[in-house]
C-alpha cells in the first residue's frame, strides 16, 4: 500500500533578513537567537511537532551553515523519523534549469517532487520569521470544516500599524473577498500572518500556473494568492488571537525577547503543555557569584555571573566579570564580558569577547536606538560603543 | 588498541542508603543537572571508548530512563553503544549476584562475544575527569596484567581499600583501612585489564570459589601477576556517604573544582528541554549553582539548585541541595537541607540541618 501523509509542512527559511543588520550578516534570520535557549525556527518547527506534522521541508538559500547544523538529523525536535521527518531543502541543480529560489512561491514550485512524495491532502506553508506558539492542527480542522482551498492564519494587528502587513479583507462567515499587501490606506485591522493552508491539488494547479507566468514575482502575497483569489477559490481567514511577533527588525526582535520578562510576561514560554525544543547545549548550571546581583532577567546554563544582570537575557556561557553590568540587553551564546564594562539597551551576538572597561550602547531614554555587536568579533579595553551603533568588525581602543 | 568499557551502576548502593531506596547509584543526580553514570560515561566516550555495558541489579528503573537508548552520549550506535545488562537469574537460586566477582560472572557471554583487547571497569562511586587512553598506554607501556588507579587522599571513611605500591609503581599488597588523616593511595574503583586475562580471571575464581574481586581475587594474585598502580592527579570526588555526597556537591561551588570538571564542557547528560532560568525583581543569588528550568524569586546562597525548582518569595535558601522541581513556597527558610526531586515546602516552614550532618527530605515529600 502506497503510504501517505495528511499534511505536509514546508517552512521558509532562505531569507536574508537585512533588516537584522550584523545579526545576520553571517547567518540566515531563523537561526537567530532568541530568549536565550532558542532560535527563532524551533517555533515553527516545535509548532509543527506539537501539532501533530511530523514531515517538515525545510527551504534553505540564505548562509545556510549555522542553521543547517543547527537542524541536523532532527532529533531534538523528534523530527528524526522513519517515514517523514525535518529535511533541509536547498536550491539544486536540475537537468534543464538550475535556479537559486527566487520567491516564496517559486522555493515550493521548485520542490512539489518532495512535497508529492508524500502524497499529502494538505500543505502547510510557514516562515521562519515569527516567535508564537500555535496549534496547526485547529487551523487544519478549520481548512477541512470549510471546505477550503487555501486558509490564512490572521491576527488583528493596531490599525496604525496595519499598513505593513498583507491585510485580509473577509466576510462575515470569515471568506476571504478582498487581499491588499500592504496598503496605504487599510480598510480592516486583520493581517495576515505567513501561514497557509492549501488543499494540496490547488496547491500544484496555482503554482504550476505561476511558474508558467513571466510576469509574476513567484511570491505567494503578491502573485499566488491573488491570483487564487481571482479565479473564485474558496479562501478564508483563521483567527488567531495568541502572541505573535515578527522578528524581522533589531527593535521587534529586542521586544519580543523582552517579552519574556516580568511576573506576568506579555509571552509566556514556561507552560509546559506546549513545550518549544531546541539543540540544547552540553553546559554545566549556571554559576552565580558572590557578588552577583541578577533581577528580572532570564539566564542559562554554563553562565558564570560574578557582576550585574538586570532586565536582560543571558544565553548559554556568557561570562560576565566582576564589576561588569548588563542592563536592559540581549547576549547571546559563548560571550565574555569583562571587568567593569557596561552594557544597556544593547544586543551582542554569539561568541563576541568584550574587554575590561567597555561602554556599549547608551540609556532607552536617550533616543539613538539599541547598539548591536556582531557574532565573533571582539572589543578591546576601554572601547565605547554608542547607542544605536551596528558594529560589524572587531575594535580596539585605536579605531576611535 | 580498542576497548571495552563496563560501569557499575550500584555496587556501593549500601553507602547512600536513602538515595538509593528508589534508584540505583548511578541514577542518583549530581552537581545540579546531572546523574553520578553521566561522569563514568562520559569518560569513556571522551577517551574513544564507544561499546559500554552498564551492570544493573535492582531499582534500575531510573537508570534506564536516564540512559534511555545512549544517544545524548553519542552511545546509540550500530556496532556497540550502551548496552544494559540487567541482572542474570540463577536457574537454581532466587538470589542475584552480590559481589561484583559473581556480576562479572554473570556476564561471560558478552565479554565473549566482544572483540576489544581492553575491558576498562568502574563504578559510579567516583566523580572525576580521566582520560583511558592514558591509563590504557600506562598498562602496555608497564607490560602490566591489571592496572587500578588510585589517587593519593586522606581517608574520608571507614573500609577504603588502600594500595601499597612498590617504586615501579607495582601493586604490592591491597588493604581495608579505617579512617584517617593521614595519606594514602586510595582505590579509585577503576579497572583496566585485558579481556582475555578478565575471561580467565572469572573462570579461575569459580574453581577456587572467591567472593571478592578485589580483596579476594586480586590479592591472591598480587605476587603471581603485575599489577600496576596509575595515579589520578586532579579534581576527584568519592561519593561514600550522605555527608560525603552533600559536601562534594557544594565542593562545586569552588572555581577550581568547577572549572576542572566541566571546563571543556564536556559531560555529558540526558538532554530534557527545560525552559531557561528565571530572576525575579527581588532575587537574591550568591555562590551558587543553578541548572536550567528554576524560578527564583527569593534568597539563595551557597547552595546547588536542580532543574526546575522553584524558590518563592521572601523565601531564603542557604547550604542546600535541592534536586529537581523541588517547590519552596513563600518565605520558607531552610539551611543545610537535602530535598530530593518533587519535594514541596509549604509557605513559612523552618527547616534546617547542619553542617556535619545535613537534613534529607525523601523524593515527592509535602512538607
Amino acid at each position: 500500500m502506497l503510504r501517505k501523509k495528511k499534511c505536509v509542512a514546508m517552512l521558509l527559511a532562505g531569507g536574508q533578513g537585512s533588516r537584522l543588520y550584523a545579526l545576520t550578516s553571517k547567518i540566515a534570520k531563523p537561526a537567530v537567537s532568541y530568549g536565550g535557549k532558542y532560535r527563532i525556527i524551533d517555533f515553527p518547527l516545535s509548532n509543527c511537532v506539537n501539532s501533530g506534522i511530523d514531515t517538515v521541508g525545510v527551504l534553505t538559500q540564505y548562509q545556510p551553515l549555522v542553521l543547517n547544523d543547527y537542524i541536523g538529523n532532527g532529533q531534538p525536535w523528534d523530527l528524526d523519523r522513519a517515514y517523514g521527518g525535518v529535511h533541509i531543502l536547498s536550491p539544486y541543480q536540475g537537468k534543464l534549469s538550475s535556479d537559486w529560489y527566487k520567491g516564496t512561491a517559486n522555493a515550493i514550485y521548485q520542490n512539489l517532487h518532495f512535497i508529492k512524495s508524500y502524497s499529502p491532502d494538505y500543505v502547510l506553508v510557514l516562515s521562519g520569521d515569527h516567535i508564537y506558539e500555535m496549534d496547526y492542527s485547529r487551523m487544519l480542522n478549520f481548512h477541512i470544516l470549510n471546505d477550503a482551498d487555501c486558509t490564512i492564519a490572521a491576527i488583528r494587528v493596531p490599525i496604525k500599524e496595519a499598513s505593513r502587513f498583507g491585510i485580509l479583507n473577509t466576510r462575515e462567515d470569515g471568506s476571504i473577498y478582498e487581499f491588499e499587501e500592504k496598503p496605504k490606506k487599510p480598510k480592516n485591522d486583520l493581517a495576515s500572518m505567513g501561514i497557509y493552508i492549501f488543499s494540496a491539488d490547488k496547491l500544484y494547479k496555482y503554482l504550476e500556473a505561476d511558474a508558467a507566468d513571466k510576469n509574476s514575482h513567484n511570491d505567494f502575497g503578491k502573485d499566488v494568492l491573488p491570483a487564487m483569489l481571482n479565479a473564485g477559490e474558496k479562501m478564508f481567514a483563521y483567527l488567531f488571537d495568541g502572541y505573535w511577533k515578527d522578528v524581522g527588525t533589531i527593535d521587534s526582535l529586542y521586544e519580543a525577547n523582552m517579552d519574556l520578562l516580568g511576573d506576568s510576561p506579555k509571552f509566556n514560554i514556561f507552560d509546559p503543555s506546549w513545550k518549544i525544543y531546541s539543540r540544547s547545549p552540553l553546559s554545566p548550571p549556571q554559576y552565580l557569584g558572590e557578588g552577583s546581583k541578577v533581577n528580572n532577567s532570564i539566564v542559562l546554563s554554563g553562565c558564570e555571573i560574578y557582576g550585574t544582570v538586570e532586565n536582560s537575557i543571558l544565553s548559554s556561557n556568557v561570562v560576565v566579570k566582576k564589576g561588569a553590568v548588563v542592563r536592559n540587553s540581549i547576549v547571546m551564546a559563548d560571550v565574555e564580558i569583562g571587568e567593569n564594562s557596561v552594557l544597556e539597551y544593547a544586543i551582542v551576538d554569539e561568541s563576541t569577547f568584550i574587554g575590561k572597561n567597555v561602554k556599549i550602547g547608551e540609556e532607552k531614554s536617550a533616543g539613538k536606538g539599541i547598539a548591536v555587536i556582531g557574532r565573533e568579533l571582539s572589543v578591546g579595553d576601554n572601547v565605547t560603543v554608542e547607542g544605536g551603533a551596528m558594529i560589524e568588525k572587531s575594535l580596539t581602543k585605536e579605531d576611535k | 588498541m580498542k576497548a571495552l568499557g563496563i560501569v557499575f551502576s550500584n555496587i556501593h548502593d549500601a553507602n547512600l542508603p536513602e538515595l538509593v531506596r528508589l534508584r540505583t547509584l548511578g541514577s542518583i543526580p549530581f552537581g545540579g543537572r546531572y546523574r553520578l553514570i553521566d561522569f563514568a560515561l562520559s569518560n569513556m566516550v571522551n577517551s574513544g571508548i564507544t561499546k559500554v555495558g552498564v551492570i544493573t541489579k535492582r531499582n534500575y528503573q531510573s537508570l534506564m530512563d536516564h540512559v534511555g537508548s545512549g544517544k545524548d552520549w553519542d552511545l546509540a550506535r550500530k556496532d556497540g553503544g550502551l548496552i544494559i545488562l540487567p541482572p542474570f537469574g540463577d536457574r537454581d537460586s532466587d538470589t542475584l549476584y552480590n559481589s561484583r566477582l559473581e556480576a562479572l560472572k554473570s556476564i561471560t557471554g558478552f565479554l565473549r562475544h566482544a572483540d576489544e583487547d581492553y575491558v576498562v571497569m568502574t563504578d559510579c562511586d567516583n566523580v572525576c575527569r580521566i582520560n583511558y587512553n592514558d591509563v590504557i598506554e600506562f598498562h602496555r607501556i608497564n607490560k602490566a596484567d591489571i592496572t587500578l588507579v588510585y589517587r593519593k587522599n586522606k581517608l574520608e571513611e571507614d573500609h577504603a581499600v588502600t594500595l601499597n605500591i612498590n617504586t615501579e609503581n607495582r601493586v604490592t599488597a591491597l588493604k581495608y583501612e579505617n579512617k584517617t588523616d593521614s595519606e594514602n593511595n586510595v582505590f579509585a574503583n577503576i579497572y583496566v585489564i585485558k579481556r582475555s586475562l578478565l575471561q580467565n580471571l572469572i573462570m579461575d575464581s569459580l574453581s577456587y570459589n572467591y567472593r571478592h574481586f578485589t580483596t579476594d581475587l586480586l590479592s591472591a594474585y598480587v605476587n603471581s601477576m603485575r599489577i600496576m598502580a596509575y595515579e589520578h592527579k586532579g579534581y576527584f570526588a568519592a561519593i561514600t556517604s550522605m555527608q560525603s555526597y552533600y559536601e562534594k556537591n557544594l565542593g562545586l561551588l569552588d572555581e577550581k573544582n568547577r572549572h576542572e570538571l566541566f571546563g571543556d564542557r564536556s559531560v555529558f547528560t540526558k538532554i530534557r528541554d527545560s525552559v531557561p532560568t528565571k530572576y525575579g525583581a527581588c532575587s537574591v543569588v550568591k555562590n551558587s549553582l543553578i541548572a536550567d528550568g528554576c524560578v527564583i524569586e527569593g534568597t539563595v546562597e551557597n547552595s546547588v539548585l536542580f532543574r526546575g525548582v522553584k524558590v518563592a518569595s521572601g523565601s531564603v535558601v542557604k547550604n542546600c541541595i535541592l534536586m529537581q522541581n523541588t517547590v519552596l513556597g513563600e518565605h520558607v527558610t531552610m539551611n543545610c537541607m537535602i530535598t530530593d526531586k518533587d519535594v514541596v515546602v509549604r509557605d513559612r516552614r523552618v527547616l534546617s540541618g547542619s553542617e556535619n550532618h545535613p537534613f534529607y527530605i525523601p523524593k515527592g515529600s509535602m512538607i
